[in-house]
C-alpha cells in the first residue's frame, strides 16, 4: 500500500524544505494520500481514538506533575490539593483518571475488532505483536498511575501485585525487595513508579510510531480481510478516514465528558480515597475494571505460582496468535462457526471480568448451596472464573487452530469493491 | 624451487599467524567491552535495591507491657506490620494440640515462640499469598483470616486453608528482659 508519493510542493519554501527534510511529503502521504480501504466501518475509528486517548493522557498527565508530590508522606495530600486547590485541577484529575478507562475501553474494542477481522494474520504479524506491546506497556503504565495517590487501594494493589514475582522459586523474594527498594512497599517504591508512569507514555508514543509505520507498510485489513486490489478499492485517507475519525472521536469524547462531569468516581474505588496504611487491608481488595480479567485468571488456579504464569500466559496468547490460527480467510464474517466461538470468547472475558470484582467463595446464584468441589461450592465465582479460563486458553489453544483446519467457509468476495453495495455477506447478486 | 617461494602468497591451511592473533583482538575487544557493559549495568540496576538508611532502620524495641491477655499489637517495622499477640492459656493449648493435624507447612507450636515465653507470638502480618494483613481472630481456628484471598491462619500462625503457601512469618527477635523485646 506504501506506494509512490503524490505530494507536489506547491509553494517555493515547501520546495526547499521538501529537498532538504521531506517532512510535509511524510505527514501529506501518511494523513492525506494514504490510500484506505473504501468499506472500513466505525470498529476502525480506534485506532484514531487511542491516538486521542495517548494524547489526553500526556497533557494532563504533564499538568499533573506540575502539582503531584511523589513522597509517602505527601502524595494523598498534593492529590487533595489538587483536588480542591488548584485552578481547574479537579477537571484536569477526573480527565486523567477517567481518560485512563476510556483508554482502555477503546484499546479492547480495539483488540476485538482485530480479532474478529483476522487482522493479526499474514503480513500484519509485526503490527499486531507492536499492539501487543503497547498493550502491555498500558497495563504497566496504568498500574503505576494507579499507586500515585497513595490510597489504601493504591498502597494495597501494589502489595498484591508486586508480590506476584514473589511467587517465582528461589529469585522472587529478591525480585519482589528489588522492586519495593526496601523490605516492604514504602516511599522509595512510589517514587521509582512515579518515575516510570512518567516515562512509559513516551515509549508507548515511540512504539506507537513503529505501530502506525508498520500498518502503511502492509496497509489497513478491512471487513472483509481482502487485499485491496485496485483503486476501485481503495479511497484516500483526506476527507474519508478524517472526517469518519473525527465524527467517532467526537462521539467517544461526550462518554468521556459524561464520565468526567458526571460520574467522575464511578469507575475507582472509594477505599482510594483514604489514606495508605500499611497496617489495615481493606476489607475486598479489587484492582480497576481494565484488569479484572486477568485478576480472575489469577484466583482461578489454586497454586501460587501457577495462577501467576496463567495470568502472564492468558496475555502471551496474543503474542502468539498469528502463528495459532491456521485459517486461510481472514475476516470472521465469512466464517460463521469461527464467529459463534468468537462471541463465546468475548462473553468469556466479560464473565471473567465480572468473576474479577467480585469475593471468589461468594455464590453466583445468591442462596444456592450445593456441595464442595475440590475447595469450594461450584455455585462460586472461583468456580466459575475457572470455567471462563478453561474457555480462554482452550480458544487460543485448541478452537482457534483446530477450526482453521476443519471449518467450513462461506465465499469470499473477489474485491473489496464487489460486495461493498451488497453487505451484508454472502455476497448477494442485488445491485 | 627457492624461485618460487618469493611472494605474499600464504598457505591458508597454516603458517601466518595474523588471521588467529586477529581473532584473539577480537574476541578480548568484545570480552573487554561486554565484561565493562556489564559493570556498567550492575550500578543502574542495584541502585533499585535497599538504600542504607533503609537497611539501617531495620530493627525496632517494643514494651510488652502494653499487650494485655488475649489482645494483639501491631507495629510498623521495615515498613511491614508486626503481630505481637498475648494468647490466653486456652488459645496456646489449643496451637499445641493441632501440633500433629494436617497442615501445609507443619510446624510445632513450641518452635514458633520463645522456650518460657509462649504466651507471645511475634509475626510479619503479611499474608504468605500476597502480602495483604491478615484480621486480627478471624476465621474459624481464633488465629488470623485474610480478607484478600480467604487464607485461615491458627493461632500459631500456621496456615490452615487457603491458597497462602507459609506459615505467618517469624522476624528474628530476642527478649532484652521479661517485658523488653528487640526485633530484627
Amino acid at each position: 500500500m506504501s506506494g509512490h508519493s503524490t505530494y507536489q510542493p506547491k509553494t517555493g519554501f515547501e520546495r526547499w524544505l521538501d529537498s532538504r527534510l521531506p517532512i510535509i511529503r511524510l505527514a501529506h502521504d501518511t494523513a492525506v494520500s494514504y490510500p484506505t480501504p473504501r468499506n472500513l466501518n466505525y470498529w476502525w475509528t480506534f485506532g484514531g481514538i487511542l491516538t486521542l486517548c495517548l494524547g489526553v493522557q500526556i497533557i494532563t498527565g504533564i499538568i499533573l506533575a506540575m502539582h503531584y508530590t511523589a513522597s509517602a508522606d505527601h502524595a494523598f495530600n498534593s492529590v487533595e490539593h489538587i483536588m480542591r486547590d488548584v485552578n481547574y485541577g479537579w477537571l484536569i484529575r477526573y480527565m486523567h483518571a477517567n481518560g485512563a478507562s476510556m483508554f482502555f475501553i477503546a484499546v479492547y474494542i480495539h483488540m476485538f475488532r482485530g480479532l474478529y477481522y483476522g487482522s493479526y494474520k499474514a503480513p500484519r504479524e509485526v503490527l499486531w505483536l507492536l499492539g501487543c506491546i503497547i498493550y502491555l506497556l498500558m497495563m504497566a503504565t496504568g498500574f503505576m498511575g494507579y499507586v500515585l495517590p497513595w490510597g489504601q487501594m493504591s498502597f494495597h494493589g501494589t502489595v498484591v501485585i508486586t508480590n506476584l514475582f514473589g511467587a517465582f522459586p528461589i529469585v522472587g523474594e529478591a525480585i519482589t525487595t528489588w522492586l519495593w527498594g526496601g523490605f516492604a512497599v514504602d516511599n522509595p517504591t512510589l517514587n521509582r513508579f512515579f518515575s516510570l508512569h512518567y516515562l512509559l507514555p513516551f515509549v508507548i508514543a515511540g512504539v506507537v510510531i513503529l505501530h502506525i509505520w508498520a500498518l502503511h507498510v502492509v496497509g489497513q485489513n478491512n471487513p472483509t480481510g481482502v487485499e485491496p486490489k485496485s483503486k476501485a478499492d481503495t479511497v484516500p485517507f483526506t476527507p474519508y478516514a478524517t472526517v469518519k475519525d473525527g465524527f467517532a472521536m467526537s462521539v467517544f469524547l461526550i462518554l468521556f465528558a459524561t464520565f468526567v462531569f458526571y460520574m467522575p468516581n464511578a469507575l475507582g474505588h472509594a477505599d482510594n480515597y483514604i489514606p495508605a496504611n500499611p497496617l489495615v487491608t481493606p476489607a475486598h481488595i479489587v484492582p480497576e475494571w481494565y484488569y479484572l480479567p486477568f485478576y480472575a485468571i489469577l484466583r482461578a488456579v489454586p497454586d501460587k505460582l501457577m495462577g501467576v504464569l496463567a495470568m502472564f500466559a492468558s496475555i502471551g496468547c496474543f503474542f502468539a496468535l498469528p502463528w495459532l490460527d491456521t485459517s486461510k480467510v481472514r475476516s470472521l464474517r465469512y466464517r460463521p462457526t469461527a464467529k459463534l466461538y468468537f462471541w463465546i470468547f468475548v462473553l468469556a472475558c466479560l464473565v471473567l471480568g465480572y468473576c474479577g470484582g467480585r469475593l471468589p467463595d461468594d455464590p453466583v446464584i445468591p442462596g444456592l448451596k450445593t456441595f464442595i468441589l475440590g475447595d469450594s461450592d461450584p455455585n462460586s465465582f472461583v468456580w466459575l472464573s475457572r470455567i471462563a479460563t478453561a474457555y480462554y486458553f482452550a480458544y487460543f489453544a485448541v478452537i482457534i487452530p483446530v477450526l482453521g483446519l476443519v471449518e467450513k467457509t462461506l465465499p469470499v468476495p473477489e474485491t473489496i469493491a464487489s460486495p461493498a453495495l451488497s453487505h451484508p455477506a454472502p455476497a448477494k447478486t442485488e445491485a | 624451487m627457492s624461485n618460487l617461494a618469493v611472494g605474499a602468497t600464504t598457505d591458508p591451511g597454516h603458517s601466518s599467524d595474523d588471521p588467529s592473533r586477529r581473532d584473539f583482538i577480537h574476541i578480548a575487544a568484545i570480552a573487554a567491552a561486554a565484561g565493562g557493559a556489564a559493570a556498567v549495568v550492575w550500578p543502574f540496576i542495584d541502585q533499585m535495591n535497599p538504600a542504607g538508611d533503609t537497611l539501617a532502620l531495620a530493627s525496632v524495641e517494643f514494651d510488652l507491657g502494653k499487650v494485655m491477655q488475649g489482645q494483639q499489637v501491631t507495629i510498623k517495622w521495615r515498613g511491614k506490620p508486626l503481630f505481637i499477640r498475648n494468647r490466653t492459656p486456652a488459645e496456646i493449648a489449643k496451637a499445641v494440640q493441632d501440633d500433629n493435624a494436617s497442615m501445609k507447612d507443619p510446624a510445632k507450636d513450641a518452635d514458633r515462640t520463645k522456650e518460657g515465653k509462649q504466651q507471645w507470638m511475634i509475626l510479619i502480618g503479611n499474608c504468605t499469598h500476597l502480602g495483604c494483613v491478615p484480621t486480627f481472630g478471624g476465621g474459624e481456628y481464633g488465629g488470623w483470616f485474610c480478607p484478600c484471598h480467604g487464607s485461615v491462619y491458627d493461632t500459631s500462625g500456621r496456615i490452615r486453608k487457603g491458597p497462602a503457601p507459609l506459615n505467618l512469618a517469624l522476624p528474628e527477635y530476642a527478649f532484652l528482659t521479661d517485658t523488653r523485646v528487640k526485633i530484627g
